[in-house]
């Protein structure tokens, strides 16, 4: 087989393996422009008299805006402090060569073992009793579960920067917070990013935590989602015009950040 | 150098430490102690010693799940490795539209498991139908209604999320393959599947580890995708782990009974992830 009739095979492979994973997308795009009647008639077809009442509809449904502001609010306010708690917390375990770090880092990684389903029966409880089954308990109980992979994964940065460094602040003498906050927190900029962005995608899209924690006023994206499709399972235009706004954030922010989303998962899984 | 002694030292590390004792520690601990007692989110009378666990041995709808998940794993951990290690080495030919592809295959991954099972949901009952209907397929319709098409629904929206980011780490090994070698054994006159086999598998073998393992405790961790794809039916014949805990703790207020099985969830999933980590130290030391 000569090589521009396999460079030919390729695309083609390629173009069909493309439209097949965007066919969804397609699929709920157009559907969703349709009335109820159009997608009876014809499920795969363009929109023939396309309209956009079902996402005016599905909009007030969901509370698009206050679901959106808590959704937006917890991912922020959990992966700032999740960045910043994390990132001081390996920057003391890295820096004190001590066996007390070694515990501490190894109860950390060994915390990753255990999954969310083993922990969430005591946790709420604990929390309810607390009256904290709010928003801040949630963003408390996003730092506990997130902290593991990212300090593990600072450490891993810091221990890339040289101790010379801190010794040299010191003998000018600067403090370990002036240190830490203006000489090792910008050098780890590339692994904040990678950690945000792990952080961002699970925390934005996570169900089942908040399902257990959150009242009605701070539902999420996805809880709404859930709430306004079993009100809606037989008006497929109007659950699919509420899931395209679902996914809408999702891909401006694809768009925008693809680069480091990409970097920050590949990072994150082989690390 | 930060003394263990120094204020410093705890200060930095208490946010971090006080959420991870508080949120995982604890409960764990106390999950351990309630699922030998009698225990109902409130108080606990007595202790009941294994009988929480023996039930949960004896309960259908928990072994049904476990089958269920332990199956649902195997073929996702086949399929996914095999499509999303196809897709790397597609992606990572010099072809024009190479980027372009890498963005489309890994988009689904970003979307949320509960609305990723919602759109799918749509495609079973509405598009495959309608598909079935118009081409006298009957094996496209009524899909989700019965525990053969469910599981494989469950399959195919698998597929389409994690094979985008498995790939995202097979092109990670194979973009540090040297081009050079495989251009060495091709005028060589080697066939690509002697290039593929002795050259491009050894290679990313590494990632094969990595991979396998986080597909599978990936796939016994699901419950999204169930809950909105499938919710278990018909007649809880697709519930899988994740969902009877769920069920069995907060729909049928069964505490204690249900932190018994997530602590046998536990037990399976920290297994895995040992062996994970067996296996790279050892090819971590075969390689060194």
């Amino acid at each position: 087989m000569s090589k521009r009739v396999k460079k030919w095979l390729l695309g083609i492979l390629g173009l069909v393996l493309g439209l097949l994973w965007l066919f969804p997308f397609y699929l709920i795009l157009t559907n969703s422009m349709k009335t109820p009647k159009g997608i009876f008639s014809s499920v795969i077809g363009l929109p023939v008299n396309g309209t956009f009442s079902n996402y005016t509809q599905a909009w007030a449904a969901l509370d698009f805006i206050r679901s959106l502001f808590n959704s937006l609010t917890i991912t922020i306010v959990s992966v700032v402090l999740i960045c910043l708690a994390s990132s001081m917390a390996a920057y003391a375990i890295q820096r004190n060569h001590s066996k007390v770090s070694n515990v501490i880092l190894m109860l950390f990684v060994a915390a990753m073992l255990i999954p969310f389903q083993s922990v969430m029966i005591p946790l709420t409880t604990i929390f309810g009793k607390a009256q904290m089954l709010n928003i801040p308990g949630l963003i408390f109980m996003y730092l506990g579960f997130g902290a593991s992979l990212s300090i593990f994964l600072y450490q891993g940065a810091i221990a890339g920067i040289p101790e010379a460094l801190d010794e040299a602040a010191t003998l000018e003498g600067a403090g370990h917070g002036r240190i830490f906050f203006t000489i090792i927190l910008p050098m780890l900029n590339p692994m904040t990013v990678t950690v945000a962005i792990l952080n961002i995608v699970w925390i934005w899209n996570d169900y089942l935590l908040p399902s257990l924690v959150l009242p009605q006023s701070g539902y999420t994206i996805p809880l709404q989602t859930f709430f306004f499709f079993g009100q809606f399972t037989k008006q497929w235009n109007l659950a699919l015009a509420g899931l395209m706004l679902g996914i809408l954030p999702v891909i401006i922010f694809y768009f925008f950040a693809q680069r480091w989303i990409i970097k920050g998962v590949t990072d994150g899984s082989v690390k | 150098m930060l003394k263990t002694k120094s204020k410093a030292y705890w200060l930095f590390l208490a946010p971090a430490l006080i959420g991870l004792l508080l949120v995982v520690i604890v409960p764990m601990l106390l999950g351990l102690f309630y699922s030998f007692t009698d225990w109902n989110g409130l108080f606990f009378t007595k202790s009941v010693g294994f009988s929480n666990y023996v039930a949960a041995f004896r309960d259908s709808g928990f072994l049904n799940a476990f089958w269920f998940t332990v199956k649902y794993a195997i073929v996702v951990i086949i399929s996914v490795n095999v499509i999303g290690l196809g897709l790397a080495m597609l992606v990572t030919q010099r072809m024009k539209g190479a980027n372009a592809l890498r963005t489309i295959f890994f988009m689904p991954n970003l979307i949320g498991g509960l609305i990723l099972g919602f759109i799918w949901q749509f495609i079973f009952v509405r598009v495959f139908a309608a598909i079935g209907t118009a081409l006298h397929i009957s094996a496209l319709t009524g899909w989700l209604s019965n525990p053969q098409t469910g599981f494989w629904g469950l399959v195919i929206l698998t597929i389409w999320q994690m094979s985008g980011y498995i790939m995202l780490i097979y092109i990670a090994y194979l973009e540090g393959i040297p081009q050079e070698i495989l251009e060495a054994a091709e005028i060589d006159g080697t066939t690509p599947w002697q290039r593929f086999r002795y050259i491009t598998f050894p290679m990313v073998a590494p990632a094969f580890t990595v991979s396998l393992f986080l597909t599978l405790s990936n796939s016994f961790k699901i419950y999204d995708q169930n809950l909105s794809l499938t919710n278990g039916g018909p007649y809880l014949s697709t519930q899988m782990l994740s969902m009877n805990i769920v069920r069995t703790a907060f729909t049928n207020n069964k505490l204690a009974y249900g932190e018994a099985k997530a602590i046998i969830f536990f037990l399976v999933v920290a297994a895995i992830s040992l062996l994970q980590v067996y296996f790279s130290r050892k090819r971590e030391a075969h390689l060194s």
